[in-house]
């Protein structure tokens, strides 16, 4: 089975929030979740990059590992899904994550944490739910792997800075880009979410 | 003559220098030269080794998000999963090994004169009130953390994973607010007794007789002795770095950032392991460990022959007082009705 990764081309990201507003639009996240954002690196300077993140799907998720009720487990197509169900909202998951994640909703004074929302690579939940159901979709958001389709956030990145899609595929796609316009800052993340780089 | 020469061609290395760098001035600035767009870009690999997280601007208010990349929670993960465990099994096992072994060598430590009969007033109602409220906080906050870290391990697979995560709901909000209670009960117990801990030197020669470890002989001691002294200062040491650390827990990044937050979780998970261990053997000298000893927490009335093994100093002053209160032996007035 294809194990699902996202990549970022930073040497095209225009740094639009299209991705964002698409995810945030096709799994109708609740205000003050954000599960991808765009982050400038040296805004405003020479050699600034934009980069789109979200849950970069890890391999040997630490989220997964630090989870203190185990709700947080990789699927066969190495989507790491978590069960609301099951969460307790204790936040040792955005310690862990390197990405910065997992989201939470506020539903109390102080700190208080709700059940942690994250990018499902549109992979619908790790609940019970039924794959495609509307409870899922309501808890969890939709379920385009369920339909064939991949994550909207890559789908509809305007310039094809943001790839979805079968690691080995997506990763070729990049390194011929690489070879053909010259010149590559590299897949961002890779190294800490897969240990691997992208030989060029 | 050298000289001369040096200083003919001095003009001559000085205008070949600046037609040097006017050259390569002229090639920076040229058009027509070729574009490298990725000659002064930003570099993952560069960004990790200068700092260890990558950070930049976000357009979202959540301003955490303009972290991008921060590969110590890979190394958080390690701590909390694989060092902690380890140390908490090792220490708090170690402790409860230590505490057997104890009780099988030294038995309980009986009051070698028998019980007089006569009780001696220890620890006030208000006392009492102060040690149990922080001891009964202890014990929820002891157990709901251990939850965090070992529940999973222990209990996730007898109670299965729906029984677990309620009572892990249930253990992460008790954790939350019995740590208020907590807090007051150390405030109460630091105020009340700071004053009978302050080290002295009978304390070094306690210690120098082996404590309460001796069984033959009883040092001398005031209110409290040196143990219970360490015991002390501990427990307000301990206890105030659980506090700082729990408190940028409770409150998530309103005081830490990322980089903070996790050394909170260190901080207050190493601290609260070696607290759990210094705590039980505290109960087991309460309890198991010595005759007698449970009453001063108890009732708050000692045996006066225990308080005379173990707290001679103390009883001469209580004992003093007690007859300088009430010289004619009048009772204490009924309050006005």
């Amino acid at each position: 089975m294809a194990r699902m990764k996202f990549l970022c081309d930073a040497d095209r990201c225009i740094n639009c929030n299209a991705c964002v507003t698409a995810c945030k639009n096709e799994n109708e996240v609740p205000w003050g979740i954000n599960r991808r954002r765009v982050v400038t690196i040296n805004d405003g300077k020479p050699g600034e990059r934009s980069v789109s993140m979200a849950c970069m799907h890890c391999t040997d998720a630490p989220c997964a590992a630090v989870c203190p009720v185990s709700c947080i487990f990789p699927t066969e197509e190495g989507v790491v899904l978590h069960s609301k169900d099951l969460c307790i909202g204790c936040g040792y998951c955005f310690y862990a994550c390197p990405f910065g994640a997992p989201q939470y909703p506020r539903i109390g004074n102080f700190g208080s944490r709700g059940k942690m929302d994250k990018c499902t690579y549109c992979a619908g939940g790790g609940g019970n739910e039924e794959t495609g159901s509307a409870e899922e979709y309501k808890k969890y958001g939709a379920n385009r792997l369920a339909q064939g389709k991949l994550p909207l956030c890559a789908e509809m990145c305007s310039t094809k800075s943001l790839l979805a899609g079968d690691g080995d595929i997506i990763a070729e796609i990049y390194k011929e880009r690489v070879l053909k316009r010259g010149y590559g800052s590299g897949a961002w993340g890779w190294m800490t979410a897969y240990h691997e780089k992208i030989p060029v | 003559m050298l000289a001369r020469i040096r200083h003919a061609l001095a003009p001559l290395v000085f205008l070949t220098m600046l037609s040097i760098v006017l050259q390569a001035d002229a090639q920076q600035t040229n058009p027509n030269a070729p574009v490298s767009p990725d000659a002064s870009a930003v570099n993952e690999q560069t960004l990790l080794q200068e700092e260890s997280r990558i950070l930049g601007r976000i357009d979202i208010p959540d301003k955490r998000a303009g972290v991008l990349i921060q590969p110590a929670g890979r190394e958080w993960d390690h701590f909390h999963e694989v060092t902690l465990r380890w140390l908490g099994a090792i220490v708090i096992l170690g402790m409860i090994a230590l505490l057997a072994l104890a009780y099988v060598v030294l038995g309980k430590i009986r009051i070698s004169a028998g019980r007089s009969g006569r009780k001696v007033l220890r620890f006030s109602g208000f006392e009492r009130f102060s040690h149990w409220l922080t001891a009964v906080s202890f014990v929820v906050l002891g157990l709901t953390g251990l939850n965090i870290t070992f529940g999973k391990l222990l209990l996730l697979p007898i109670v299965g994973p729906e029984t677990f995560s309620a009572f892990s709901q249930i253990s992460k909000y008790a954790h939350n607010f019995v740590s208020f209670s907590f807090v007051a009960g150390l405030v109460l117990i630091v105020a009340l007794w700071v004053g009978d801990n302050i080290p002295k030197q009978v304390d070094i020669d306690w210690l120098k007789q082996g404590g309460g470890f001796i069984k033959s002989k009883h040092a001398p001691a005031g209110r409290f002795n040196a143990g219970e002294k360490m015991v002390f200062w501990f427990a307000l040491g301990a206890g105030a770095a659980v506090i700082v650390s729990g408190l940028l827990l409770l409150f998530p990044f309103y005081f830490a950032n990322i980089a903070g937050m996790q050394i909170a979780q260190v901080v207050h998970a190493i601290v609260a392991v070696l607290f759990i261990a210094v705590i039980l053997a505290h109960i087991y000298i309460g309890t198991v460990g010595m005759e007698g000893a449970f009453e001063a927490m108890g009732t708050g009335e000692v045996d006066l022959h225990w308080a005379e093994e173990h707290h001679d100093l103390w009883l001469a002053e209580a004992l003093a007082k007690e007859r300088s209160a009430k010289p004619s032996g009048q009772p204490t007035p009924a309050p006005a009705k």
